[in-house]
């Protein structure tokens, strides 16, 4: 009998802002440990919480690229327990009136789109950091990260293998950076996927779940989900049973292993923040917030694919970032918009080649989008053939100056004088009695060595049609 | 004798120069010096701040940027964070924490010029109506030492009414102004829920706490609203809006003037003699031109129940943050987590404090929500809706502050319940968020008992003008027990 897999994910992203959700302590990564925590954050007595407002334009904006219910109305709710990491007894959380309601995410799987629920999305404070073994037999306390903005979107239990978990990761954690609501970092803990997967007999009740947490890579969450549905379907079938707790996923082994079971279930005694107002949202701030919405990467790709007769493979590279995109949004916009496909072109060879080799981001690149539009424009004036444009491009990433510069400081301009290819297939041709022979008694091929020794003789900077018809009419003569 | 001076006579000889802030500050300071150690109405008495700040208002007063209450030294409520001072809430808890910064009316009023004497003595984290639950000991009452001068800011009313401050602040979460005003023959104001910010206030119960004046006159408890009163960013609840100035109606007639009397507030429970002062003093507004109107509060009942639901729930969770982590007492010598936070927080509250904790806690907990919690909430608007439909036919409720006189110390300590229906009839304002106050109107042997005025949202300076009025004819608030004169 087969099994049927069923998989949830929750995912917290940390939202862009300048400082923390309640207060206006920094939440930049990497301070020393407890340089960023304010009063507020701090749990001092007196201190209450403002929210950011910035907040709530990010969640706003993942609501509207959800097609999700938009919270009008939320409310922030205590979540109370103890823990040293959480200064005030509680964490500051939405329950019942959440910034995002029911929505959706179309994912692709093997060609085929299916479309995921989205349970809901929720503002919420992240806690602190508890630093175990700094001190021999102490545990450190770093409250840097508390009052951190959150987000945590929960999807419908609609996954159903660790490909779709991830290619929703995925398309989620794509969204996000999209939105530039979240910086999508997951070394840094920006972007964090816990994943809720349970396995089933088709037709039967839900089955029990374990919940796999704090894994940073798309690909140990697919393979720890790998390791834990056989897990679970190794177990039921040996006659055990599958408890309800949060695995660990050990990547060095790649299994999974109890970090703790949910035996005694908290009681988090949620009750409504009487320290914050409901926070209402009208229609003005989401018109507001649609409008400064960026194009999304589904309608984006569509768009590069049928407009701008991208192939699909160059529409998926170039919408794999915010940054990508507004890259060659910009360079087709400065060649005029005539030639996408060559600017896709070298966007996603030569500058992803060069950018890769430096490990640079496109945003940092040292070619900005005007340059390599001149680039493009010499070689469709005929100033640059298409080998020397390599050239030159290299020249432009190591810092030589612009591609107008670079030709005439290295005389690279390509030879279209009609005169002046004449003499060089002339000279060429009267070195090679031989091969004008060979060529004459029916070897073909003898074209291409012409050329190349004309090319050669031209330091690569003769115009390669103009040769080509120019020897043509001479050897036919 | 300084301390026999209106406020608005010392602003007057500070001004004219006749009197300096240093010698007004100095004369203060020797009272309590004097007196309190009888009293105990003061935690911390900070000497050295009060005289520096008072040579800086006296500075003021000399280039003219001084305002009406520039140098006029003030007590405030150990509740308020004051930055470099002790700020303890009563609790061994908070025994050894000094706020780095300034709750926002301390900020306010010290820009005003107010030389801070010290932090007064209350109930535990504000939690009790005789000030007997102080982790430094109750606090007694200056008209009789056995009695105690109500709470939780009962040590606030005791240096009123002592002369051991000219001013003071106090904060009400279900009477804890008006009470303590009552017991100890003062004027007190509570001012519609979200007028003075709550930041750098150590929170009992956030919905229902609101800071305000205590002081002798209605007409100084004006001047201190307005000093202490203003928008604040730092507190979602506080309305962002313009104070109007609470000063400004205080000599307008009270012709015309509709009193609501809720049969409700003179029903069982209600000591005779108190009740005689009460309707007294409404037959005196009566003769100021005001007609009186009989209303009802059908649901006054619910208040108390519903009170001691929602302010233990907020309070279960809003006290939570004293953990021994990070500051406040810590437990000696824990050999885990789970030990460190049970005995910091068993060693360092007291026993109203675990009380409420534990009632407020069972109150969230899953499955009890619903049945208590939100039930008390839907009870709070019901009370609340009383009010509103009340207001709609006068402009103001009158009735008693307290069921009784002051009452002695260590007589309701063992009875929490009978400690809890001390507070019956300021309760429901709280619930409401209503301003209310308490004004002198009499003595029942020998202990005060003052007039409760409560009028709709943003309503201050009626009230404030009702009092004034009713103070201009009576001298109730210008008594001082024979010790302290």
């Amino acid at each position: 009998m087969s099994w049927e897999v069923v998989i949830g994910l929750e995912i917290h992203a940390q939202l862009t802002t300048k400082s923390k959700i309640f207060s206006g302590a920094s939440i930049a990564y990497g301070a020393a440990p407890n340089s960023q925590a304010c009063a507020v954050d701090l749990g001092m007595p007196g201190m209450l919480p403002v929210v950011n407002q910035a907040v709530i334009a990010k969640g706003i904006a993942l609501g509207l690229a959800l097609n999700a219910e938009l919270g009008k109305k939320q409310v922030f709710d205590r979540k109370n327990y103890f823990y040293p990491d959480l200064p005030k007894g509680y964490q500051t959380t939405q329950m019942d009136y959440p910034i995002v309601g029911k929505g959706y995410l179309d994912i692709e799987v093997d060609g085929k789109t299916k479309r995921i629920g989205v349970t809901r999305a929720h503002l919420e404070e992240d806690a602190g950091k508890s630093n175990h073994g700094i001190v021999k037999g102490m545990t450190g306390i770093d409250l840097n990260r508390a009052g951190t903005p959150l987000l945590e979107i929960v999807s419908e239990p609609d996954l159903s293998s660790a490909q779709e978990a991830v290619a929703y990761a995925r398309k989620m954690h794509e969204l996000v950076t999209f939105l530039g609501i979240c910086d999508g970092n997951m070394q840094e803990g920006s972007f964090r996927v816990d994943s809720n997967v349970s396995v089933r007999r088709p037709g039967e009740p839900l089955g029990t779940r374990a919940e796999l947490k704090n894994i940073n890579s798309f690909r140990f969450i697919e393979k720890a989900i790998e390791f834990e549905i056989e897990r679970q379907i190794d177990l039921i079938e040996s006659g055990g049973k599958v408890i309800q707790e949060t695995r660990l996923y050990d990547s060095e082994t790649n299994t999974t292993r109890s970090m703790r079971t949910k035996e005694e279930a908290n009681d988090y005694r949620y009750f409504p923040c009487p320290d914050l107002l409901p926070v209402i949202v009208t229609d003005e701030v989401i018109d507001a917030v649609r409008a400064t919405m960026p194009e999304l990467p589904d309608a984006k790709r569509a768009r590069y694919i049928s407009e701008m007769g991208l192939s699909e493979y160059d529409a998926g590279v170039l919408t794999s970032s915010r940054a990508m995109a507004q890259y060659f949004e910009a360079l087709n916009k400065h060649t005029g918009g005539k030639d996408a496909k060559v600017c896709a072109n070298w966007i996603t060879s030569d500058l992803a080649g060069a950018l890769n080799k430096a490990g640079l981001e496109i945003a940092q690149s040292p070619i900005s989008e005007a340059m390599l539009a001149t680039l493009i424009a010499r070689i469709q004036d005929n100033t640059l053939s298409g080998k020397i444009a390599k050239q030159v491009f290299e020249a432009m990433w190591n810092g030589e100056g612009t591609a107008d510069e670079i030709i005439a400081a290295k005389g690279l301009k390509q030879i279209t004088d009609s005169g002046a290819i004449e003499a060089l297939v002339d000279q060429v041709l009267a070195a090679n009695p031989a091969q004008i022979e060979a060529y004459k008694a029916g070897q073909e091929k003898m074209l291409g060595y012409f050329v190349g020794q004309i090319m050669k003789l031209s330091g690569g900077q003769a115009n390669p049609g103009q040769v080509n018809a120019l020897l043509k009419q001479k050897l036919q003569a | 004798m300084l301390h026999t001076l209106s406020v608005k006579q010392m602003s007057e000889k500070l001004h004219a120069g006749e009197i300096s802030s240093v010698e007004l500050t100095q004369h203060y300071l020797d009272r309590i010096t004097q007196f309190d150690p009888e009293l105990n109405a003061y935690v911390t008495v900070t000497p050295e701040l009060a005289l520096q700040m008072a040579r800086d208002a006296d500075e003021r007063l000399k280039n003219g940027t001084a305002g009406l209450l520039t140098g006029i030294p003030i007590a405030h409520k150990d509740i308020f964070c004051t930055d470099g001072v002790k700020t303890t809430c009563s609790s061994k808890m908070l025994d050894n924490f000094i706020a780095p910064y300034d709750a926002h009316v301390v900020t306010l009023l010290k820009k005003a010029g107010m030389p801070i004497l010290g932090k007064t003595n209350m109930d535990e984290f504000a939690m009790g109506s005789s000030s007997e639950s102080s982790y430094y000991g109750p606090t007694k009452n200056p008209w009789d030492l056995n009695a105690v001068p109500g709470g939780s800011s009962g040590g606030a009313a005791a240096v009123i009414a002592a002369n051991l401050a000219p001013m003071a602040t106090g904060t009400d979460t279900g009477g804890s102004i008006r009470q303590p005003a009552s017991f100890c023959g003062i004027t007190g104001i509570k001012p519609t829920y979200g007028t003075v910010s709550r930041f750098g206030i150590i929170a009992y119960a956030s919905s229902f706490d609101q800071a305000g004046p205590m002081t002798r006159s209605a007409e100084a408890s004006a001047w201190l609203l307005n000093a202490m009163s203003e928008f604040d960013q730092r507190d979602s609840t506080c309305l962002e809006m313009e104070r109007p100035d609470f000063a400004s109606e205080l000599d307008n007639s009270l012709e015309g003037l509709k009193v609501g009397v809720p049969s409700e507030y003179f029903g069982e429970g209600l000591e005779p003699e108190v009740e005689k002062i009460v309707k007294d003093a409404i037959a005196e507004i009566e003769k100021l031109g005001a007609t009186i109107v009989p209303v009802s509060l059908p649901n006054k009942d619910l208040a108390v129940p519903a009170y001691y639901v929602l302010a233990p729930a907020e309070a279960s969770s809003n006290l939570s943050r004293y953990d021994g982590v990070r500051f406040g007492y810590r437990c000696e010598n824990p050999k885990d987590l789970e030990d460190l936070y049970r005995r910091s927080r068993a060693e360092g509250f007291g026993a109203e404090v675990k009380r409420r904790i534990m009632v407020g806690a069972y109150a969230l907990s899953a499955g009890y929500y619903d049945a208590y919690y939100l039930k008390a909430q839907r009870l709070r608007r019901m009370v609340r809706d009383d009010f509103t439909q009340a207001f709609e036919q006068c402009d103001v409720i009158m009735g008693p502050v307290a069921p009784t006189p002051a009452f002695n110390i260590g007589e309701k300590t063992d009875d929490p319940t009978s400690m809890y229906l001390a507070d019956l009839y300021t309760i429901p304002v709280n619930l409401g968020g209503f301003p209310g106050m308490s004004v002198p109107a009499g003595f029942a042997n020998g202990r005060p008992v003052g007039l409760h005025i409560v009028g709709p949202y943003f309503s201050e300076a009626k009230l404030l003008n009702i009092a004034h009025q009713f103070q201009q004819v009576t001298d109730w608030h210008k008594q001082t027990p024979a010790q302290y004169q």
